[in-house]
This record gives structure tokens, C-alpha cells and sequence, in this order.
């Protein structure tokens, strides 16, 4: 198949693919998808046992029934946005701030927060809000999930909204002060617009992280603050569900859609 | 000239303070009272009480405890190792491809921002007892018992392997991707031979992208939680595990603070090399 000739020549030009390798490749790109396809395959699945039995969608229709996920879904979504909000303004703020001049000290902080294992966040909060508890009359619920989400998700913000400045001419800014703007009419009339397609896509990213997050979540919700993945966790624990299959499907079709819109409004 | 320049430091350092606030307040607080909680003695229900002592550092060399972290260290090892072996085979595929090279890095990207908790829940469904795997094969009457697929070390290492092979790959296929190709020219016009050339130039030159690949990967898994906790069922301890542990069913947070505090130790060692390269390591990933 190869003579020697061909050989030299393959790697004379090794920028091309062999067929070995192309081989490989798909292989390791159905051990990250097919399990997926599989599961939402799956959640359409008329039996209860893992067993094809026909097309049904009577895992959906018990997954909208079931309250618990329903209110729990709803707290997720009252989470996931307002520290979406939340995190998007402060982040892109920052980031902002950083593209003006770099801090080490908060790109330390940043980078930290972002390797911090999530089990070490959530108890340091954990921590933090007992200890406040102490002083305070001040008890775990949504407002701690929602604090502990703004934390864990600002990093990601910062990251993009800094990628997509880091795109942009400073010169324009410039040129609105030599004409006259104030700073802050240069941020908010020049690059605010500019931004926005990055700013969009941190958020939507942010979102995603929040909406999806267990561990940290799991350690800082009261009672009255059980979100999706806390129910979805729960379920997955107790045994088979097919309902947990019809849940997945719907948050990765929810968080896929997402996904490709920031995708979108990066590359724009 | 100078006006705007002042007035704009200003305004950028009113930019800053929310986010400093919020990185202070949420995470660096937090930090120091889980470091001094370290030095504290576990109170009766919970919590912490005087007096200071250094005991629950000391634990920390218990053999039991040491046991653990230093199954914690074999796992995280073994997965970045396969990442590595897995991913720079793919990496190398992706910077040979012509066309459709951006299809093939979304096809990395998008698993890591899917749902994490959903995609280990779908290990569970095709590895339990009645999982998919093994209601295949007794259906094809290949096992007359299901397979104990789930709740072992070795569904922890698939798991984290699974989740964590982006880190790998893209990181090193940036560096492949950077590569000066008239070296791999040269060295064929030399008489190497296609895996020679990939052995002794291309591998050597992507230790860069491997080394932030590797770190990027372990960092995880060393302190991974979910993963171990979901398909290594109990039978399987690991240092994240055993943090949550103490922090819930045991009511130790002063020893849980220290296990925590020794992890970031390792955390921060290990981010070094990368923080001293640029400042926001993990930047390949976004």
C-alpha cells in the first residue's frame, strides 16, 4: 500500500490524515457522543427496562407531572438568571477594567477560582455563610445558591468578554475622547456595542454552568431551594428511571441550544 | 492628552471593585476562615470550637487517610495518562485535517460545556447491573450474570477520562497546530521514516501542550467529586469524597478544612509552571 516513495511523501506533507488515524479519530469521537445519543435515544424508549420496546413519550409526560421537578426546574431557571445578571455585569466590568491594564492580582484570583476543585468552593462557602449565620440572622435558601453561582461563573465571563475585547482596536476609543467623549461615553456609546455579541455569549455560557452545577449548589441550598440537577442527582442515586433519562434529554437539548447560540455570537 | 488617561484609570478602577469585591468576599474570605478552621477542634455538632492545635494536620499522615490520598493521586495520574494517550493520537488528527478542522474541535468543545451531570449519569445508564451494556449481552446470551460494570475504580477512571480528554487535546493540538512543518520536511529530506519523524520531532516538540494538557487534566481529577461519588458508588473513597464526608455525615470541618487546604496546596503547586507562562491558565479552553 505504501511504497517507499510514498511514505517520504507522507511525510514530506504530514499535515495529511492517514487512514489509521481517521479510523482512530471517529472511534474517539463516539466515546464522547455516543453515550449521549444513546441515553436520549433512550428517554423515547416505551419500556421501563432497557430493553426497545417502541416509540413513546410517556417518560416526558411523567417528568411534566411530577411537581417536585417542575418547582425544582423553576428555581433553577430563578437561579440560573439572576446570577446570570448578576455575574455577566460584574464580569464584563472587569473584564473591561483588565483589557484597560492588566491586574495580576486579579487575574491570580480568577485563574485560582477556576482551578479551585468545586467540592473546596462549595464547602469554603458553606463555611463562610455558617460563619455569618453566627453574626447575622441570615439562613441557607436562594440567595446563597444565587451568591455561589455569581462566584463560580464571573471567571467564565471575564474570560470571554476579555477575548472578544482583546479582538477590538483601542484606537477607536481614542478617537471618540479626541472628539470629545468622556471615558465612560466612550465605553457606553463605542465599546458597549461592540461588545455586545461577547457579552451575549458569557452570559449564555454562564447560564449553562449555572443551570448545570450540583456540587457546589447541593452544599449551599436550603430546604426551600432544591434546583434541577440537586432532584436529577437524587433520582439518578435511587436506581433505573427512565424519567431521568427524559430530564437529561431535555437539559441537553436546553443547554446544546444555548451552547450554539454563544458558539454563534462569538464567531460573529 | 493626559486628562482623559487619568480619568480613565479611574473609571477603570470603578470597574474593578465589584468583581474584587465579589472574588474577595465569596472566595477569599472563605479561603482564610477554612484555613483557620484547620487549626481549630471539631465542636459537638458541627462546626468548630477553641482549642487551636495542629492535630487535624497531623491526621492528615494517618495510614487510613494517606491510604486515600494517595489513591486520589493514582487515579487522577492514571486518567491524565490515558487523556494523553487517548487525546494526542486525536490532536494530531484534528492539526492534519484540511477541511472541516473547526467541525472537529466543536466535536471536543461542545461535550465540556454539555451537562456534566447528565453525561456521568449516562455512564450509570449503560453500566448498572440493568444497565445497556449488560441487558446486550445476556440478551445475546454472552454473560449468564450482569457484568459489575458500575461502582468501581475503573468506572471512576472511565468517567473522568471521558469528561476530562478536552483538556487534553486542546491544548495539545495547539501546539501541533503552531508547529513549524518545514522541521518535519527536513527531517523526511534526512531519511526519517513517518513514525520516526512523529516519535523524535513531532512528540518532542508538543511537550509543551501536553504538560499544560496533563496539569489542566489532573487538577480535576484530583479533586473530582461527582465522578467518584456517582459511578464509584461507596465502595470507592476519594480525597473529594471524603471532604464532603466530613463536612456532612461526619461533622469533622475542622480535619475536612485541612484535607481541603492540602488539596489546594497540590492545586497551586501544580498551576505554577502555567501561571508563570500567562496569567489566566485555562484560557485554551475558552
Amino acid at each position: 500500500m505504501t511504497s517507499s516513495g510514498a511514505s517520504v511523501s507522507l511525510a514530506a506533507s504530514p499535515m495529511r490524515t492517514s487512514r489509521w488515524l481517521s479510523t482512530y479519530a471517529v472511534l474517539v469521537y463516539l466515546f464522547l457522543h455516543l453515550p449521549l445519543a444513546i441515553l436520549m435515544i433512550f428517554s423515547l424508549n416505551g419500556s421501563r427496562f432497557t430493553v426497545w420496546e417502541g416509540f413513546s413519550l410517556r417518560w416526558y409526560a411523567e417528568a411534566f407531572g411530577d411537581q417536585e421537578l417542575l418547582e425544582s426546574t423553576l428555581n433553577s431557571l430563578i437561579v440560573a438568571v439572576t446570577a446570570t445578571a448578576i455575574a455577566t455585569a460584574v464580569g464584563t466590568l472587569c473584564a473591561y477594567a483588565l483589557w484597560k491594564r492588566a491586574s495580576r492580582w486579579m487575574a491570580a484570583g480568577l485563574a485560582l477560582s477556576l482551578v479551585t476543585p468545586e467540592i473546596v468552593m462549595g464547602i469554603s462557602l458553606l463555611a463562610f455563610f455558617q460563619w455569618i449565620f453566627g453574626h447575622f440572622d441570615f439562613r441557607l435558601g436562594m440567595h446563597t445558591v444565587v451568591l455561589a453561582h455569581v462566584m463560580f461563573s464571573v471567571v467564565y465571563v471575564v474570560t470571554v468578554v476579555l477575548a472578544r475585547l482583546r479582538t477590538m482596536d483601542p484606537l477607536l476609543e481614542e478617537a471618540a475622547m479626541d472628539l470629545g467623549a468622556t471615558d465612560w461615553q466612550a465605553f457606553r456609546r463605542v465599546t458597549l456595542p461592540l461588545l455586545a455579541p461577547g457579552i451575549g455569549a458569557a452570559a449564555l455560557l454562564a447560564f449553562t454552568i449555572s443551570f448545570d452545577d450540583y456540587v457546589i449548589t447541593s452544599l449551599v441550598a436550603g430546604v426551600d431551594s432544591q434546583t434541577l440537577p440537586m432532584v436529577l442527582y437524587a433520582m439518578a442515586r435511587r436506581g433505573a428511571n427512565p424519567v431521568v433519562n427524559a430530564i437529561s434529554t431535555l437539559i441537553v437539548a436546553l443547554i446544546g441550544t444555548l451552547i450554539l447560540a454563544a458558539e454563534r455570537l462569538r464567531e460573529r | 492628552m493626559t486628562r482623559p488617561r487619568l480619568s480613565s484609570g479611574r473609571l477603570r478602577a470603578m470597574f474593578l471593585t465589584p468583581a474584587a469585591a465579589l472574588l474577595a468576599a465569596l472566595f477569599g474570605i472563605p479561603m482564610v476562615i477554612l484555613l483557620a478552621y484547620t487549626f481549630l477542634t471539631r465542636g459537638a455538632y458541627g462546626g468548630v470550637t477553641a482549642p487551636w492545635t495542629f492535630e487535624n494536620w497531623q491526621r492528615l499522615a494517618d495510614p487510613l487517610y494517606a491510604g486515600i490520598l494517595w489513591k486520589s493521586f493514582a487515579v487522577a495520574a492514571a486518567a491524565t495518562l490515558f487523556c494523553a494517550g487517548i487525546g494526542f493520537p486525536l490532536a494530531l488528527f484534528i492539526a492534519r485535517s484540511e477541511r472541516h478542522r473547526s467541525l472537529y474541535l466543536h466535536l471536543v468543545i461542545l461535550p465540556f460545556w454539555t451537562s456534566f451531570l447528565v453525561r456521568t449519569y449516562a455512564w450509570m445508564f449503560l453500566l448498572r447491573d440493568t444497565g445497556l451494556v449488560n441487558s446486550v449481552l445476556l440478551k445475546l446470551g454472552l454473560i449468564a450474570q450482569p457484568l459489575p460494570l458500575l461502582y468501581n475504580y475503573g468506572a471512576v477512571l472511565l468517567g473522568l477520562v471521558y469528561t476530562y480528554l478536552p483538556f487534553m487535546v486542546l491544548p495539545v493540538y495547539a501546539t501541533l497546530e503552531r508547529m513549524d512543518r518545514s522541521l518535519l520536511e527536513a527531517a523526511a529530506d534526512l531519511g526519517a521514516r513517518p513514525l520516526q519523524v512523529l516519535w523524535r520531532i513531532v512528540l518532542p516538540l508538543s511537550k509543551p501542550g501536553l504538560r499544560a494538557g496533563s496539569i489542566l487534566v489532573f487538577i480535576p481529577c484530583l479533586g473530582a467529586y461527582l465522578i467518584p461519588d456517582l459511578l464509584g458508588g461507596g465502595k470507592t473513597i476519594l480525597v473529594g469524597t471524603l471532604v464532603q464526608n466530613q463536612f456532612t455525615t461526619a461533622r469533622d470541618w475542622p480535619f475536612g478544612s485541612a484535607l481541603s487546604m492540602a488539596l489546594m496546596g497540590v492545586v497551586l503547586l501544580l498551576m505554577l509552571p502555567l501561571a508563570r507562562k500567562d496569567g489566566a491558565a485555562g484560557g485554551d479552553l475558552l
